[in-house]
This record gives C-alpha cells, sequence and structure tokens, in this order.
C-alpha cells in the first residue's frame, strides 16, 4: 500500500523539518493551488474526494466548509481555522504520531484549509501534555514564517494567514469543537448550544472551521494528486487511508496507516500481533473510549464509517482497544464511565448527576455490592442520558456506548458479579 | 489616590514586570481582555509553580473580571493548580489501556515509594502525584509523565529506579 500520511514517518526516523519536509514532495499541494487553483476550486477537490472527518463523527468535511459564508456573503472580518489536536479519547494516540514526526505536513493541511474557507487567523489547539508536539510544531511554524508559507501574500498570491500554536489547559471536554471555542475565548469549556453552528459563527462570533490534526493532514495530498487518486485508496466504501490503532494485551501494540476499509481481523492479527500468549480475545472497542463493544462476530468487518455504524458501533478515532478474556468488562466499563463522570463539564444535569450515579452502581457491582435491581438502573440511565437531546452535548451518551453494549455481549458477566458477591476475575485490577 | 490608580498598585504589587508584560502579548491577540484568562493563569504559573488566591485576585483585576469569574476558570483546567506543587508533577495515566496493562499497580507503587495518593505532594516537595486524562501513548501503556518526561512502559522496577532518591525516609 502506498503510504500517504506516514510517508515521512518510519520507526527511528528524525521527525521531518522544512527540508526534509519538501524534499519529498511537502508544500507542492500548497504551491499548487496558490498559483494555479482558486478557493472554489480547492474545496471542490476535497468535496468531490468524499473526505470524511477523522477526529470520530465522521463527517463529511466538503460538506462542513460548505457552510462557510464566503466572499460577499460573509461580513467583514476575520475567518478561524482551528485545527483540534486536543487527543484525549480514551485509547486514541494517533494524532500525536502525525504531530511529533511530520509537523509540516499538518501545516501545509491547515494553510491550504485557510484557503479554501478564506481564513486569515488559525489556531492548533492541542493539548499540553503534548510537549514534544508542542515545540516540534512551534519550531515548523517558523521555518514557514520564513520561507514566506505563513504571513501576508502567501506565494505572491494575496492569500494571507497567521497561525499559532495555543496548549489547552486540559479537560476532555475541549474536545468538542463547540467548547474548544470557549477555550479558545479564555473561558469555561462548556460546550455551546447549536445552533448557530461555528461555521456561521464560532470563535468571537465569527466563521470558524474546526477540524480533527489526521483530517487536516490528509488536505495537501488531495490537493497534490486529486479526488479520484484518493478515492481510489480506500478498499471499502469510503475514501483514503486511516490511521489505526491497537491497544491492549495484544503481542505489538501500536498505530499503521492503512486503506480506509481495512477488515477488523487483518488490524488486530497481521498488524497488532494477535492476542498476547494465553489470552483470548473477548471483545473491543472499534473506535476510541466512547465507542460500543464489538466482539468475534464482527471480525471479519470492514473498518468503514458505515460498516461499524451498521454493526452498532462507531469508527470513532479507529483507533482500538481490546478486552481479553482474562480482564473484567465490568472493570473496564466502570473506569471508562469513571473517566466520563471525571470529565463531564457540568453544565447539564443528566451528564453531571447521571454519571458519578452509573459509576456508583458500577462500582458496586464490581467490588460484590451489587444488586439485581442495579441493572435496571444501568438499563434507565443508558436510555435516559445515552439518549441525544436529553443532554447538552454527546459526552453522556458516548459514555453510554461502552456500557449498554457490555451490557448487551457480557451481562452473564455482570450477572457474577452480582450472584457471587465478588468480581469473578481476581485480577487485582478491579477498582 | 484615585480607584484606577490604586487597583494598578495592588496589581502591580502581585504580578511582576515580566507577567505583565507576558500578559498584555496575550491580549493583542484577544478582542476583549478576559479572552486572555487562561494564557494569563498559565503564564502565572509558569512563574511560580502554581496559581494563588492573591495572584487569582491580581490576574482578574489586570483582566477586568471578577475573581470569581477568574476562579470559575481556574478551577475548570486540569492543569491549572490552584494548590501548590512539587519541583515536578507526576501525571499518571489511569485511563483504559493503561488500566487493562496493570497501572492500578503501579499506582499502588508510586504511592508506596513516595508517600503520597493523588493530590498530595511529597514530604521532600519534589513531586506531586495526579492522575491525567489518557496521555495518548496507550500503545506503550502504562505510561505517565513526570514534569515534561513522558515515561513508558511502566513497571515497578521502572518506577524504583525513577524515584530510587525520592523513598520515603530517606530525607530524614
Amino acid at each position: 500500500m502506498e503510504k500517504v500520511l506516514t510517508r515521512n514517518i518510519e520507526p527511528g526516523k528524525a521527525p521531518t523539518d522544512m527540508t526534509a519536509y519538501e524534499a519529498n514532495g511537502g508544500y507542492q499541494g500548497l504551491h499548487k493551488a496558490l498559483t494555479s487553483m482558486s478557493s472554489l476550486e480547492c474545496r471542490e477537490v476535497v468535496s468531490a474526494s468524499n473526505l470524511r472527518g477523522r477526529g470520530g463523527a465522521g463527517f463529511p468535511t466538503g460538506m462542513k466548509w460548505s457552510f462557510v459564508p464566503m466572499d460577499d456573503k460573509c461580513t467583514p472580518g476575520h475567518k478561524y481555522l482551528v485545527c483540534n489536536a486536543d487527543e484525549m479519547e480514551p485509547g486514541a494516540f494517533k494524532d500525536r504520531l502525525l504531530m511529533e514526526y511530520d509537523p509540516h505536513q499538518l501545516i501545509e493541511g491547515m494553510i491550504l484549509s485557510a484557503y479554501c474557507i478564506g481564513a486569515d487567523l488559525s489556531y492548533i489547539f492541542i493539548r499540553g501534555e503534548y510537549v514534544v508536539a508542542i515545540d516540534r510544531l512551534r519550531q515548523a511554524l517558523k521555518e514557514c514564517y520564513a520561507k514566506g508559507y505563513l504571513g501576508d501574500n502567501i506565494l505572491g498570491s494575496g492569500f494571507k494567514l497567521d497561525m499559532y500554536v495555543h496548549p489547552s489547559a486540559g479537560r476532555y471536554i475541549c474536545g468538542e469543537e463547540t467548547a474548544l471555542i470557549n477555550a479558545l475565548e479564555g473561558k469555561r469549556a462548556n460546550p455551546r448550544a447549536k445552533p448557530p453552528f461555528p461555521q456561521v459563527s464560532g470563535l468571537w462570533g465569527r466563521p470558524t472551521i474546526v477540524n480533527n490534526v489526521e483530517t487536516l493532514c490528509n488536505i495537501p495530498h488531495i490537493i497534490d494528486r486529486g479526488a479520484d487518486w484518493f478515492k481510489s485508496l480506500g478498499v471499502g466504501e469510503d475514501a483514503g487511508t486511516k490511521m489505526f490503532g491497537v491497544s491492549g494485551r495484544v503481542k505489538t501494540p501500536g498505530c499503521w496507516e492503512l486503506p480506509m476499509g481495512t477488515p477488523i481481523r487483518e488490524i488486530l492479527e497481521n498488524h497488532a500481533g494477535g492476542m498476547q500468549d494465553g489470552l483470548q480475545l473477548k471483545g473491543f472497542l472499534p473506535g476510541g473510549g466512547s465507542t460500543d463493544f464489538l466482539t468475534h462476530e464482527h471480525l471479519d468487518l470492514a473498518m468503514d464509517y458505515n460498516v461499524i455504524g451498521k454493526a452498532g458501533s462507531r469508527m470513532g478515532t479507529g483507533t482500538m482497544i481490546i478486552l481479553d478474556d482474562q480482564t473484567c468488562p465490568v472493570g473496564m466499563v466502570l473506569n471508562l464511565i469513571r473517566f466520563f463522570a471525571h470529565e463531564s463539564c457540568g453544565f447539564c444535569t443528566p451528564c453531571r448527576d447521571g454519571l458519578p450515579w452509573t459509576r456508583q452502581v458500577l462500582e458496586d457491582i464490581e467490588q460484590g455490592r451489587g444488586k439485581t435491581e442495579d441493572l435496571d438502573t444501568l438499563e434507565y440511565q443508558i436510555n435516559y442520558i445515552g439518549a441525544i437531546g436529553n443532554t447538552h452535548c454527546a459526552l453522556a451518551p458516548g459514555a453510554m456506548e461502552p456500557l449498554q453494549s457490555a451490557l448487551k455481549y457480557f451481562r452473564d458477566d455482570f450477572e457474577r458479579h452480582i450472584s457471587g458477591g465478588c468480581c469473578p476475575y481476581h485480577s487485582g485490577k478491579g477498582a | 489616590m484615585s480607584n484606577a490608580k490604586m487597583i494598578q498598585s495592588d496589581i502591580s504589587s502581585v504580578l511582576t514586570l515580566q507577567e505583565m508584560a507576558a500578559i498584555d502579548h496575550e491580549l493583542e491577540h484577544v478582542p476583549y481582555k478576559s479572552g486572555a484568562a487562561i494564557d494569563a493563569l498559565k503564564i502565572v504559573q509558569a512563574e511560580r509553580g502554581w496559581v494563588s488566591d492573591e495572584s487569582l485576585q491580581a490576574i482578574a483585576k489586570y483582566l477586568d473580571m471578577s475573581a470569581e469569574e477568574l476562579e470559575g476558570v481556574a478551577t475548570f483546567y486540569n492543569l491549572i493548580y490552584r494548590r501548590p506543587v512539587g519541583e515536578k508533577v507526576i501525571l499518571f495515566c489511569d485511563s483504559v489501556s493503561c488500566w487493562i496493562s496493570g497501572c492500578d499497580s503501579i499506582k499502588a507503587t508510586i504511592s508506596e515509594t513516595l508517600g503520597v495518593d493523588y493530590g498530595e505532594t511529597t514530604e521532600d516537595n519534589r513531586y506531586t502525584l495526579l492522575p491525567v486524562p489518557c496521555l495518548g501513548a496507550c500503545d506503550r501503556a502504562p505510561v505517565m509523565m513526570v514534569g515534561d518526561d513522558l515515561v513508558t512502559h511502566l513497571d515497578t522496577h521502572k518506577i524504583s529506579e525513577i524515584f530510587a532518591s525520592s523513598k520515603s525516609g530517606d530525607q530524614s
């Protein structure tokens, strides 16, 4: 397979600077766009490519951009492009790799995306713990200003763009795009009510696009080589390649760029090396901590947005978390719910109160104090705070996904905890 | 003395010239002062390690915000410290992939070695132990950060190596 996003990334190889990036075809897309394509033509290529957002929701990128008011339809003032580099989904570790080892790819993608939507200011909103990526991105930005790829009149096109790295002060909810915008404005990162959508009224009330790191990293290649080429990369329904990851007790956990639509079994067995000796696969979260469990029967499914959706889960970030047969599923779900309860922004009651309640019930079950009716309480929470529309944002519904599917596939494990009055796994990893 | 002058003198008795200059730089990028609230908190914390009540009130005045509003911002974020921390903060990942890889027993070893639980600082003031949301290094789990350094593939041996000189009791 042709490497696209990771063409400059190899184990043991130094991160790319400007010279190395350009030597391998870097900034060709930028030169092509700014010297021979209008912003409309660039947007049309991205729309035709069928690129879908790699942050988790899978929303078509071209369509997201199409809501930004352009030219004389936009009132005078700034427009913003924001890169969501706040990678905090439990089990997700793909954007770190892209930023640490090829920072210019992201920056080129951002310059092109800003050109597409007519943005003049852009921010890389990155979690504060990613200190290496922050340093390398700042260094790369300096190189870009020195080279004339950022600032006024880029490549003589009249297009002007400034870009800043903005390290976050930390909170999972900042990954929600309107919460992220509030954080950029110096406020508490509570999500905003929608509409208005950020494309129309985002940062400081101005049109704003928020895209994930991996999404933006695809843009230079799409502009440079075209929509048809990009679509041909996928082996299933979806276009392009994807950073897929596997963590948990497999032989070789890691992150690999593979064609969209690669079967789950291939990722697990060929790339992650299968389960560690003595362990069996019990289930897996296909795309991070807020996606539903899938299990053996789903191993031959393609990692495509709609295929995984039809199976009852979400492809999310594409970074899988593996549950083995000697790890307690109740303990695993408790760990996840504890995370989401801690990271709830506290703005709406169902999430702020419902998640700690759910955590408490799961703690009781895991520690052997559970009662049969606790399972009804869990079902109640799943139906109540798990329903989109009952909460202010998607955090609590996302939190319910691993729980509801654990109850579906591993219900006997919950019942054994309750009937036996203890965790049957005795792994020492319980709460 | 005018009210404005009095406020100014209050602020300058707390914030240093360098801190105010750094905050002024951030103010150039925002349409109104409170927009730089998080940046200002981080600037002061970078100098002093944490944000005291006194610092918080001075920053609030400097940004024309109420102290209550700024406190709401400061306490929202994981990486703004409203209590003193040690020379290095240990950000310990207890999220799902690290948990599957046995982080609970690693955490127990750290607590035993350093004599601290989450939210506590060692007696020698070298380390503060805090939990952190998934650090995004799940293929190298269990992981933690010690100051700015990411430490991966944690096991009890590695923990004793890292904290060898900070064992509880060694300092007496």
